[in-house]
């Protein structure tokens, strides 16, 4: 099964290579946002410093959709999605493997908004551990909350307006989480950090399962 | 249950029967009754003045609300396990009902929080924002439920959003509840029996009147859609029947004209 989950997220990271959506578009995508969020409040340095983990969450989500739309979209052409079905992968592999990449393009994304916030807003880590922790926990369930939505909207013409109407309120539970995480990794907030990372990994093993049990009968839809 | 049904079944079809009808007169004599009991026989609160009144539409709302959202989930495990076309538009029915049932919900709360909280809306209420997500999830829903495909893909679709509803409200509940974990809703005023005796009888009788409307909207709704399914099964055959008929007809018209010539 590892092979297969292995061969899909292959698939889907050597498309992204290719075509470098992830790098030249989502990633400048969730830049701008926290230009904007800067804008917005008035480029106040020490109000941006003090809700950084809540702006770089938002900018996370907005940009993980732009991701999931693509992770979607690199199956609705041309067949695709037929011959996926074709291979005779398991449907929990594809999903899996859908996943993976999206969890490693996110992550990508992730690592290029740290470094925006520390720049633009001055924000520092008082906890690289935890705040890494959390991170992962936090994207992990976001590419696996995305995958699943995305799949069941597959080839739909009107996905780019449902997926953010059906995806961003059943992520709220982690931008709550990984908001308060980070805000104890960055001393912004006194909270237990470690408590909601744990949260965090509750939820994407939930939306893991949920995956992996229910993507075969979206696969046999889409 | 099979979606074929007679063609003729359709055509003149009503949503009410008598038993609708009977049930629609009972619920609109209710809502007179309760108009009476919420704004002439119960008085003011001692601290909430008039504003209590809104208790008896603000609470059967969030129960109906509740309450449907619980039968969508049902209806869609019973879409999963049975493939049931018939639990598919209940589950569409009784979740357009709890959407509106959520709205209101959070409208007259927010009209109550207005003079009680002095404000518009609260972030620090769990039951506040886990309402919100809750109707946010059911726009969802209801949006996945418009998608294309053929009425076993939408409701095999649905039937996966509509069991994830529950899921996720549970998950949003107790991350909120965690992550500020305080209520400034009062207490459940009736089991603490802190409410005169006329008040917690108005109060449970908006309750039935509120499962009345919904079983009355729910039966009207579900039969309507019973029709659109219909409409849509039966509907394009009907068309090219009445086309071939027009096609023959003109092509007997056409033969006439020659023979005359």
């Amino acid at each position: 099964m590892l092979s297969e989950i292995l061969l899909v997220a292959g698939k889907d990271l050597r498309i992204e290579r290719r075509s470098r959506v992830a790098i030249n578009q989502v990633a400048p995508f969730s830049i701008l946002v926290l230009v904007l969020f800067g804008f917005a409040l008035d480029a106040d340095r020490a109000t941006l410093t003090n809700f950084t983990p809540g702006l770089y969450w938002v900018a996370i989500l907005l940009a993980s959709i732009l991701a999931i739309h693509r992770s979607v979209a690199v199956e609705a052409g041309e067949g695709a999605r037929e011959g996926l079905l074709l291979t005779g992968l398991r449907p929990a592999s594809v999903f899996l493997g859908k996943a993976a990449a999206l969890i490693a393009q996110i992550l990508v994304v992730a690592g290029v908004l740290l470094g925006g916030v520390s720049i633009f807003y001055g924000a520092s880590i008082d906890d690289g551990l935890l705040l890494v922790t959390a991170l992962v926990g936090a994207v992990v369930g976001v590419g696996a909350a995305g995958t699943l939505y995305g799949a069941l909207l597959g080839g739909q013409r009107t996905r780019e307006t449902v997926l953010p109407i059906l995806l961003l309120p059943v992520l709220s539970p982690v931008l709550i989480g990984a908001t308060r995480a980070f805000g104890d990794a960055m001393g912004t907030v006194a909270a237990d950090g470690w408590a909601w990372t744990r949260g965090l990994y509750g939820f994407a093993a939930l939306y893991l399962a949920l995956g992996v049990v229910s993507h075969g009968v979206m696969m046999e839809e889409n | 249950m099979s979606v074929v049904e007679k063609p003729e079944a359709r055509r003149g079809g009503v949503t009410g029967s008598r038993t609708t009808r009977l049930l629609g007169l009972t619920v609109l004599a209710g809502i007179g009754l309760l108009l009476y009991l919420a704004f002439v026989a119960t008085d003011p609160d001692a601290t909430q003045k008039d504003a209590v009144r809104l208790m008896y539409i603000h609470v059967p709302s969030a129960l109906v609300a509740y309450f449907a959202f619980t039968v969508t989930a049902i209806g869609s495990v019973m879409v999963l396990i049975k493939r049931s076309v018939w639990w598919d538009l209940v589950a569409g029915a009784s979740a357009e009902i709890g959407t509106l049932a959520a709205a209101l919900t959070l409208i007259t709360g927010s009209i109550w929080g207005r003079p009680i909280w002095n404000t518009w809306w609260e972030w620090g209420d769990v039951r506040l924002l886990t309402t919100l997500v809750l109707f946010m999830l059911a726009l969802g829903y209801l949006a996945v439920r418009r998608l294309e495909g053929t009425a076993e893909e939408r409701a095999k679709r649905a039937a996966v959003v509509g069991l994830l509803l529950i899921v996720n409200v549970v998950i949003v509940n107790r991350s909120v509840e965690w992550w500020n974990n305080q209520t400034i809703h009062q207490e459940s005023t009736i089991a603490e029996a802190a409410i005169e005796d006329l008040k917690a009888f108005t109060l449970f009788f908006s309750i039935v009147v509120g499962l009345g409307a919904y079983f009355w909207m729910l039966i009207h709704r579900f039969r309507l859609a019973w029709l659109e399914r219909q409409d849509e099964r039966f509907g394009l055959d009907e068309a090219i029947t009445r086309r071939r008929a027009e096609a023959d007809e003109l092509v007997g018209d056409g033969a006439r004209q020659g023979g005359r010539a």
